[in-house]
């Protein structure tokens, strides 16, 4: 994590183990690969989301979980720093590349066993 | 996959065996069975690693100093596998091999780097061990791409070749790649140590740059040996290196780089990572009490266990023999014929050959910036094209170069213009290398997790802004440098303009600086004033090339024109009169 999460509504992200592709936890606490289905968190609930976030990460599902800024509009949840913006979207430079190339491919996404 | 010819490898069909591979002569070290036995059996422990990672049997805070020695970074969108290539010599075999590994592994492309490696986007880490087997089986790996070790070697691209080489620098850097892979006293530095040779004063490796830099030299008496720097860096706190001997014999090499390499061990500092480069202990404790000590050390060290042998020099040296390049004369009708022909052809001889030391033949440059295009990248059919053409025209042989180009070095002027317009073909023909739209840049935040903005971007709109080649020519040497974050990865330091993206509220900005050269002349770059944003940056640029070109004086570059004036003119063009 480089940018310090401070706002209200925060998500919770992390990479995939298995092939590093970005992630983010759903309102379900699902890991989802587009960010629009992230679940926006305060209080105790993202208190609650790290805790599940950091099991995964024990549980080698997912790395390098943390926190970043977001805000909601149409139901779909944004990230607000430029580099968050980036990771969710894939190389500006590519635009054939990464997620913003692909449909979200949920089945893809690491499950927990139970 | 696995039947591919590799050099020294013994297979059945004829055209296979070496002394048939047309990349037989590549300047490149062969491995004898041992080298390869290790980076086989270091791909078996990697797969094993991976495995027990995937299973849960290593967390990630034991797995990742592993895979960072294994050259796997975890990166924004997906892992990245940086590769070695030693010195930035590669055989055609390998380069089809990068070719391949690009395709099936990873999304059809690689990004060549500053530091004369390879670095693909996209592995899966399942897949990495894959990878590495593939690299094993034509003698490559990603060992001491990463960590805090000694790094790969890097030195001067136009080696062996160029004119003005007085030693060819990589049979030095081989034996220091020999001496440092898996030292134990040097696996565990305080922090990453780069180490640069140049073979030539006209030092085309960036030596005052690195952690050691070592300028290759002759006495008085025609004996072989350096000139060492010591103590250069970029990164947040850019160090230009400070001279520790004008002159250590061949001999005694290895002796002296151990002796810093141990003062250095020993002094270092651990407790904060951003003060444990070499460059910040020279600074702290002073040159010359720094000094003092490496010589203390030195003086110390049981010379004859370390004196290098010359018979082993010699046996390394026998790798980098020159290929058999033909006695020609000079002058090529054929070339001058074609020149006069063809303007295009003839502008891209003005900018990218240099004067090989042998009669009648050429090294040619190889721009991997096409205006508009992503600086160091290359798919991997441009990959295998090339190859072809290397087959054809220089021996099997290709090389990178730290501007993140890649290097023809031994063409025979008679077929520069067949090899151009094979180049042509593959839209690697810009003749730009020099110029302002040859511009380094890092991957930033397009790919980069530690990055604050985008550089690629910023690359491309400047060269699209600059796009008219005549007006770049018109324009002449330029060296325009690019980092996403100040960690430097894009040499913004030594750029004759430098831009350093910062992150303002959250988004991209950047700032320009003036005035930086890797060398031989080397400088530190200095900030001019306010940061722009990303349009902001491009008519910066603009603005300072247009001062220039009413400043400058006859044939004056634009570095020279600064060192003459001073950065006054420029700053009161970009920010208003003081
Ligand atoms: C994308 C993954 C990369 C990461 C995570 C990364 C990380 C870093 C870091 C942390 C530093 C500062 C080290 C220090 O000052 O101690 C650094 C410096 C540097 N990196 Fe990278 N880098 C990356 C890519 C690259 C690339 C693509 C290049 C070549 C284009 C490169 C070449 C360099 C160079 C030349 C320096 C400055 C060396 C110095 O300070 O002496 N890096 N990198
Ligand atoms: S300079 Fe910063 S942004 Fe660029 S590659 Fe290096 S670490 Fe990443």
């Amino acid at each position: 994590m480089l940018v310090k999460a401070k706002g209200d509504l925060q998500a919770v992200s992390a990479s995939r183990l298995r092939d590093g592709v970005a992630v983010w936890l759903s309102a379900g606490h699902r890991w989802m690969e587009d960010v629009a289905d992230a679940g926006a968190f305060t209080g105790a609930a993202l208190q609650q989301a790290l805790a599940v976030a950091q099991a995964d990460s024990a549980a080698g599902l997912v790395v390098d979980v943390y926190p970043l800024d977001v805000a909601v509009a149409d139901g779909r949840t944004r990230p607000l720093h430029v580099r968050e913006r980036m990771k969710a979207r894939g190389p500006s430079v590519r635009p054939d590349l990464g997620k913003q190339a692909v449909t979200p491919a949920i089945s893809r996404a690491p499950e927990r066993a139970a | 996959m696995t039947h591919m010819p590799r050099p020294g490898a013994i297979a059945a069909a004829p055209d296979h065996s070496p002394d048939a591979a047309p990349d037989r002569h590549a300047g490149i070290y062969r491995y004898d069975d041992l080298d390869r036995e290790f980076v086989f059996q270091r791909v078996a422990q990697f797969r094993e690693q991976v495995r027990r990672r995937l299973s849960g049997a290593l967390t990630e805070d034991e797995f990742k100093p592993l895979r960072l020695m294994n050259g796997v970074y975890l990166q924004l969108h997906a892992y990245m596998l940086r590769v070695a290539i030693p010195y930035g010599m590669l055989g055609t075999t390998q380069l089809r091999r990068l070719a391949e590994i690009g395709r099936r592994w990873d999304r059809g492309y690689g990004h060549f780097t500053t530091r004369q490696n390879i670095q693909f986007n996209w592995p899966a880490l399942v897949d990495v061990p894959d990878m590495l087997h593939a690299l094993a089986e034509v003698d490559m790996h990603a060992i001491q791409t990463s960590g805090n070790c000694i790094r790969n070697v890097t030195t001067d691209h136009f080696c062996g070749a160029a004119a003005d080489e007085i030693v060819d620098p990589r049979v030095h850097a081989e034996i220091l790649r020999q001496w440092s892979t898996l030292h134990p006293e040097f696996s565990f530095l305080p922090r990453k140590f780069k180490i640069a040779i140049s073979g030539t004063p006209q030092d085309r490796a960036a030596v005052r740059t690195h952690d050691i830099g070592l300028i290759a030299t002759r006495d008085a008496a025609g004996a072989v040996g350096f000139t060492v720097y010591v103590g250069g860096g970029q990164g947040r706190s850019p160090f230009l290196a400070v001279k520790a001997r004008e002159f250590v014999p061949e001999a005694d090499l290895l002796a002296y780089l151990e002796a810093v390499l141990r003062v250095y061990n020993q002094y270092g500092r651990r407790d904060n990572i951003y003060k444990a480069r070499i460059k910040i202990l020279v600074h702290e404790l002073g040159a010359e009490a720094f000094l003092r000590r490496v010589e203390e050390e030195f003086a110390r060290l049981p010379r004859g266990a370390h004196a290098l042998d010359p018979a082993l020099v010699e046996a390394i040296r026998a790798h980098f023999a020159p290929p058999p390049l033909e006695r020609l004369p000079e002058r090529s009708p054929a070339f001058d014929l074609a020149r006069a022909r063809n303007a295009a052809f003839a502008r891209w001889t003005r900018s990218n050959l240099h004067p090989h030391r042998q009669p009648g033949h050429a090294i040619a440059t190889v721009s991997l910036k096409p205006v508009g295009g992503i600086p160091g990248d290359i798919t991997s059919d441009q990959m295998e094209a090339l190859a072809d053409l290397a087959d054809r025209f220089s021996f099997g042989e290709v090389r990178v170069s730290h501007e993140q180009n890649l290097v023809l070095a031994h063409v025979r002027k008679d077929e520069l213009y067949a090899l151009w317009q094979g180049l042509e073909a593959i839209g690697l023909g810009t003749a730009n290398a020099g110029l302002v739209s040859d511009i380094i840049a890092c991957p930033g935040l397009d790919y980069c997790a530690l990055a604050n903005t985008r550089s690629i971007p910023i690359a491309q709109a400047i060269a699209t802004r600059f796009a008219d080649l005549d007006r770049q020519h018109a324009i002449g040497e330029l060296r325009i440098k690019i980092s996403g974050c100040i960690n430097a990865c894009g040499h913004h330091h030594v750029g004759h303009i430098g831009i350093l993206g910062v992150d303002k509220k959250g988004e991209e900005f950047y700032q320009l600086l003036l005035g930086g050269d890797p060398g031989p002349q080397a400088e530190l770059a200095e900030i001019t004033g306010p940061g722009f944003d990303a349009a902001g940056i491009v008519d910066a640029v603009e603005t300072v090339v247009r001062t220039y070109l009413d400043l400058r004086g006859e044939g004056e570059r634009f570095i020279d024109t600064l060192r003459r004036l001073g950065h006054a003119p420029f700053k009161e063009a970009l920010h208003g009169a003081a």
